[in-house]
C-alpha cells in the first residue's frame, strides 16, 4: 500500500436533519394522537383478555382454516395478550421515533487498560497482603490446607453416590427366558402361529410371571417385534432357521444404534425402519442392517412352541438388546 | 416547585441518603447507545429469556413433575382411562383444564424457539462485524456458554411433558451417554436411578430445567450485559464515528421508550403465536413408553443439526478386548460438537494471534472488509445447514419424494465438499463487494440518466457520491501480510517452525484484498475526466 495515496478524511457527523414533529406542531400533535390511539388499542387488548377469560367458554372448539380444530377461548386469550403487549410497545417506540429528541450525542471512550503505576501499585499490593498471611513460609499451613480443601472437594461426589445404583448386569439382560411365552402387546393375550397370517407383523412381550407388574424398564429391553414370512423367504444360517417356527421370527424391536422402538415394517421389501435415525434392518437376513447408522443387527429371539401350541421363546436372547455400551462384548 | 417534584425529590434524597446512588444513575441514565436494527438481535434473546420466565412460571403451578403412573381422567376424551405419567397427565391438564393454560405452554416453547435464534442469529452478528475482538472476549466467551447452555435448556424443557416424542428423545440422549467408553454405563444409571427410563428423571430435569440452568442463565447474562454497560457498546463505521467515542441515542428517554418497548413487541408477536399457531400438540402423541414409537420424530430445531450427523454416521464399531465403543454415535454426538463448539470459544484468540492485533476495537467491520473470516463464518454454516437438512431427511423424503438414501449420500458428500466451496465463494463475493465499493467511490453512482454525446456516443451520468459515504466506504484498515522472517545476510534462514509458517499463510492470505479507494485517485481521476 502507497503511503503517498490520501487516505479519504473523516467530515464528522452530518448535520441534524429535524422531523416534521419538531418543528410544525400540528405533525406532533399528530404523533402524540397515534401514540394515544397505540395505547388506546392495548387497553382494548386487556379486555377482550379479560372478557374471553369470563366470558367464553372453555371446551369451546371451532374449525379455522389453515389453524384447524382450535379452542376458542385459549386463542381468544391470546389474541388480547398479544394486542395489549404488543401496542405498549408500539406506541413507546413511536413516542420514541417522532417526538423525543432525535439528536445523536457523542460520548467518549477510554482505554480500559490501568496506567502502568495503577498495575504496579496492584502488584505490590498483592504481593504485600499475601505476604501477612505468610503462607510461602508456613508450609506446614499451606500442605495441610491443601489436604483439606482437597478433602472437602471430593465429599459431594461421596454424597451423590446414591444417586443411582451400579448397572451390573441389567443391560445385558432381560424378562426372556426358556419357555416364556410370548404375549400381545396389547391385551397379554398368548399367540398361537395361526393367529398370524403370512405378511402380518406383532408387538409382544414376554408373558408376566402372576403376580409381577410390567415396568417400563421392562418393555424398553423386553418389547420384541414377531413377522410372519413364508418360509422359502429367508435367507438364514442354519442356527437362525432353527431359531424361526414355520415363517415366523422375532426380533427386539429396541434398535441397536440408539434404542429407539423399530416400529415401521414394510410389507413389500420385508426392511424393517427406525424412526429416529432410519437404520433399516432386513428381516430375511437376519435384520442385517442395510442403511442407516445402526452397526449390529437386532437381535434374534429363537421362537418354539410349548406344548398347548402357544408360541414361546426357545432360550434367551444370546446378546444384549439396545444400544452398545462399553462393557458390551461383542 | 410543583407539589408532584416535592414528592419525587424526597424519594430520590431518601434513597440516595442510604445509597449515594444519585452519582451514578446521573451519569448512567445519559449512557450513549448507538442505534441498528442488528444491536436488536441480542435484545430479542434477552425478552424472549424474560418471556420464558414469566411463562415458565405460570407452568410449574400446575405441571406435577413426576413419573407415578396416574390414569388420566381429564378432559380430553381419547386419551380417558390411559395409563400415563403423572407429567404427562398434569401436561394434559393444563392444555385443556386451565383457562390459558395451553396458550401459556405454546408461548412457552415459542419463546425457546426464538430464543435459540436470536441467539444464534446474535452470535452470526457478533461474528461476523468482529465485534468479539479484543477488549471483548470474555462477552464472546459468556455468549459461547450461553449457546450451549440453551440447547441443553431447550431439550430438557420439550423432555418434560414425557409424551412419546420427548421420551424418544431422552432414549437417545440416554444412548449417548451409555456410548461413553469405560463409564458410559454408571453414567446412565446414576443419571436415570437405575434402568431407563426408571421413575426419576423427569423430577431431575425439572429441578436443572427451571432452577439450576436458569440460575446460571441469569448469573451470565447479568455479566454478559454489565459487560455490555461498562466496555459501551461497538458501533457501526460512519461519518463522525470513531474508535475513540460512541455515537448514539441517551438511554433516558430514547432508549428506555425504545428499547421498553421492543420488550412489549417481542412479547406481543409471541403471545399472537401462542395464540394461533400450535406448536408441540403432545396429545397427539400419547404418553411415552419405550416400545413404542411415531414416524417421522424430529427434534427442535436447534438440534436438528445434532440428530442429522446422527443419522449420516457411518455404522461403525470397535469390538475388542471384550469392549465396545461407538463411533457412530461418539463422533457425531458428542466428538464434532464438541471441536466445533471449542473452535468457536477460540476464535477471537485464534484471529487475534493470525492478525498480531492486540489493540482495542470499538468499531465493527463491514463482513466484506475482512473475506476470510466472512468465509469462514459462511463455511460453518454450510456445515450446519448440511447437518440440519439431514436431520429432516424423513420429512423432506416424503415431502419431495425423495429416496433417503440419495438425501443421506448428498449430505455425505456435501458435509466435506460443500463448506469449502462456500468458503471460496464467500471470498470471492466479498472482494467483489469491494470491488463494488472502490468504483463507488471514484466513479459515484449510475444515475440511471443516459446522455447521447455530439459524436453519437451514449454514456450514462454517474453522480459523485456524498463525502460520508467515501469515508463509510473506505476508513477502514487494510492488513498486510506479517512478513515470516527471511534470511539473514549470511543466508541462514529465520527460525521458522511450522507456527510461523502457518501463521504466515494464513496472514498473506487475509492480505488479499481490493485497495480501497482514495482521495488521491479520486482527485486524479476528477481532474482527467472533465
Amino acid at each position: 500500500m502507497s503511503n503517498e495515496l490520501q487516505k479519504f478524511s473523516d467530515p464528522g457527523l452530518p448535520e441534524h436533519i429535524h422531523r416534521k414533529a419538531d418543528t410544525d406542531p400540528a405533525a406532533a400533535k399528530k404523533a402524540e394522537r397515534q401514540v394515544a390511539i397505540l395505547f388506546g388499542l392495548s387497553a382494548i387488548g386487556t379486555i377482550l383478555l379479560i372478557g374471553s377469560y369470563i366470558f367464553v367458554k372453555p371446551n369451546k372448539f371451532v374449525f379455522l382454516p389453515v389453524m384447524g380444530d382450535t379452542n376458542v377461548q385459549q386463542a381468544l386469550l391470546g389474541v388480547g395478550l398479544a394486542m395489549s403487549t404488543f401496542f405498549i410497545g408500539m406506541a413507546a417506540v413511536h413516542w420514541g421515533k417522532t417526538l423525543m429528541d432525535d439528536r445523536e450525542v457523542v460520548a467518549e471512550r477510554h482505554e480500559f487498560r490501568s496506567p502502568d503505576s495503577d498495575r504496579a501499585d496492584f502488584v505490590a499490593t498483592v504481593k504485600e497482603q499475601g505476604a501477612m498471611a505468610g503462607l510461602g513460609r508456613r508450609t506446614l499451613i499451606k500442605r495441610s490446607m491443601g489436604v483439606a480443601l482437597g478433602l472437602v472437594g471430593l465429599s459431594p461426589l461421596v454424597l451423590l453416590r446414591d444417586i443411582g445404583p451400579l448397572p451390573k448386569k441389567q443391560l445385558e439382560t432381560t424378562s426372556w427366558k426358556a419357555g416364556t411365552r410370548l404375549v400381545t402387546d396389547p391385551g397379554d393375550r398368548p399367540i398361537k402361529p395361526a393367529d398370524l397370517e403370512v405378511g402380518a407383523v406383532a408387538q409382544v412381550l414376554p408373558e408376566l410371571i402372576p403376580g409381577t407388574e410390567r415396568t417400563l424398564e421392562n418393555v424398553g429391553k423386553d418389547a420384541v417385534l414377531l413377522i410372519r414370512l413364508r418360509p422359502e423367504d429367508f435367507n438364514l444360517n442354519a442356527q437362525r432357521l432353527s431359531w424361526t417356527h414355520d415363517g415366523i421370527i422375532a426380533f427386539s424391536k429396541i434398535c441397536s444404534h440408539m434404542g429407539c422402538a423399530v416400529a415401521l415394517y414394510e410389507q413389500q421389501t420385508k426392511h424393517l425402519l427406525c424412526p429416529c435415525h432410519q437404520s433399516t434392518f432386513d428381516v430375511t437376513r437376519a435384520a442385517k442392517v442395510i442403511f442407516g447408522p445402526a452397526a449390529r443387527p437386532l437381535p434374534q429371539l429363537a421362537l418354539t412352541l410349548d406344548t398347548d401350541g402357544y408360541l414361546v421363546a426357545k432360550q434367551p436372547f444370546t446378546e444384549p438388546v439396545g444400544p452398545s455400551f462399553w462393557e458390551r462384548s461383542s | 416547585m410543583s407539589n408532584k417534584e416535592r414528592v419525587a425529590g424526597n424519594v430520590a434524597g431518601y434513597v440516595d441518603d442510604r445509597t449515594g446512588a444519585a452519582k451514578w444513575l446521573k451519569k448512567n441514565l445519559t449512557k450513549v447507545f448507538p442505534d441498528h436494527w442488528s444491536f436488536m438481535l441480542g435484545e430479542i434473546a434477552l425478552y424472549s429469556f424474560i418471556i420464558l420466565l414469566l411463562s415458565g412460571v405460570f407452568l410449574t403451578f400446575w405441571f406435577v413433575p413426576s413419573q407415578q403412573d396416574v390414569i388420566y381422567t381429564g378432559s380430553y376424551a381419547p386419551l380417558s382411562n390411559v395409563p400415563m405419567s403423572a407429567a404427562y397427565a398434569s401436561t394434559l391438564h393444563i392444555s385443556f383444564d386451565i383457562r390459558g393454560g395451553l396458550l401459556m405452554r405454546q408461548i412457552h416453547h415459542w419463546a425457546a424457539l426464538l430464543f435459540m435464534a436470536a441467539i444464534v442469529v446474535h452470535l452470526l452478528r457478533v461474528f461476523f462485524t468482529g465485534a468479539f475482538r479484543k477488549p471483548r472476549e470474555f462477552n464472546w466467551l459468556i455468549g459461547v456458554g450461553l449457546v450451549t447452555l440453551g440447547i441443553v435448556e431447550g431439550f430438557l424443557g420439550y423432555s418434560l411433558p414425557d409424551d412419546l416424542l420427548s421420551g424418544t428423545g431422552i432414549r437417545i440422549a440416554e444412548a449417548i451417554l451409555q456410548a461413553i467408553p469405560v463409564v458410559g454405563s454408571y453414567l446412565a444409571f446414576f443419571a436415570f436411578g437405575g434402568a431407563f427410563p426408571g421413575h426419576v428423571f423427569i423430577p431431575r430435569i425439572f429441578m436443572v430445567h427451571i432452577l439450576l440452568l436458569p440460575g446460571i442463565f441469569l448469573a451470565l447474562i447479568t455479566i454478559h450485559l454489565m459487560l455490555v454497560w461498562y466496555q459501551k457498546h461497538t458501533q457501526y463505521p460512519g461519518p463522525g464515528r470513531t474508535e475513540k467515542n460512541v455515537v448514539g441515542y441517551p438511554l433516558m428517554p430514547v432508549y428506555m421508550a425504545k428499547a421498553g418497548g421492543f420488550f412489549f413487541i417481542v412479547f406481543g408477536i409471541t403471545a399472537f403465536l401462542g395464540a394461533v399457531a400450535s406448536i408441540n400438540p403432545i396429545w397427539l402423541y400419547g404418553p411415552y413408553t419405550p416400545g413404542q414409537i411415531s414416524a417421522g420424530s424430529q427434534p427442535d430445531w436447534y438440534m436438528g443439526w445434532l440428530d442429522g450427523l446422527v443419522r449420516m454416521s457411518p455404522p461403525i464399531e470397535t469390538h475388542a478386548f471384550g469392549h465396545t465403543i461407538s463411533w457412530n454415535i461418539l463422533i457425531p454426538g458428542l466428538i464434532l460438537p464438541g471441536i466445533l463448539f471449542t473452535g468457536m470459544a477460540l476464535y477471537p484468540f485464534i484471529e487475534s494471534w493470525i492478525t498480531g492485533d492486540k489493540r482495542e476495537h470499538h468499531l465493527l467491520d463491514r463482513p466484506r472488509n475482512v473475506p476470510n473470516r466472512t468465509a469462514l463464518g459462511v463455511m460453518s454454516l454450510t456445515f450446519i445447514m448440511i447437518s440440519l437438512i439431514n436431520g429432516g431427511n424423513d420429512i423432506i423424503a416424503t415431502h419431495f419424494h425423495l429416496t433417503i438414501n440419495d438425501i443421506m449420500w448428498f449430505t455425505r458428500i456435501g458435509l466435506f465438499t460443500l463448506p469449502p466451496i462456500a468458503f471460496v465463494i464467500t471470498k470471492r463475493i466479498c472482494l467483489s463487494l469491494q470491488r463494488a465499493d472502490r468504483d463507488l467511490v471514484l466513479h459515484g453512482k449510475e444515475s440511471g440518466r443516459l446522455v447521447m454525446m455530439a459524436n453519437g456516443e451514449f454514456v450514462e451520468i454517474h453522480e459523485p457520491i456524498s463525502a460520508e459515504k467515501a469515508w463509510t466506504l473506505t476508513q477502514h484498515e487494510q492488513p498486510e501480510a506479517l512478513a515470516l522472517g527471511e534470511a539473514d545476510s549470511n543466508g541462514i534462514p529465520a527460525a521458522t517452525g511450522l507456527k510461523a509458517k502457518l501463521r504466515a499463510r494464513i496472514s498473506q492470505a487475509n492480505a488479499e484484498q481490493i485497495q480501497a479507494a482514495t482521495e488521491t485517485e479520486a482527485k486524479e481521476l476528477e481532474g482527467g475526466h472533465h
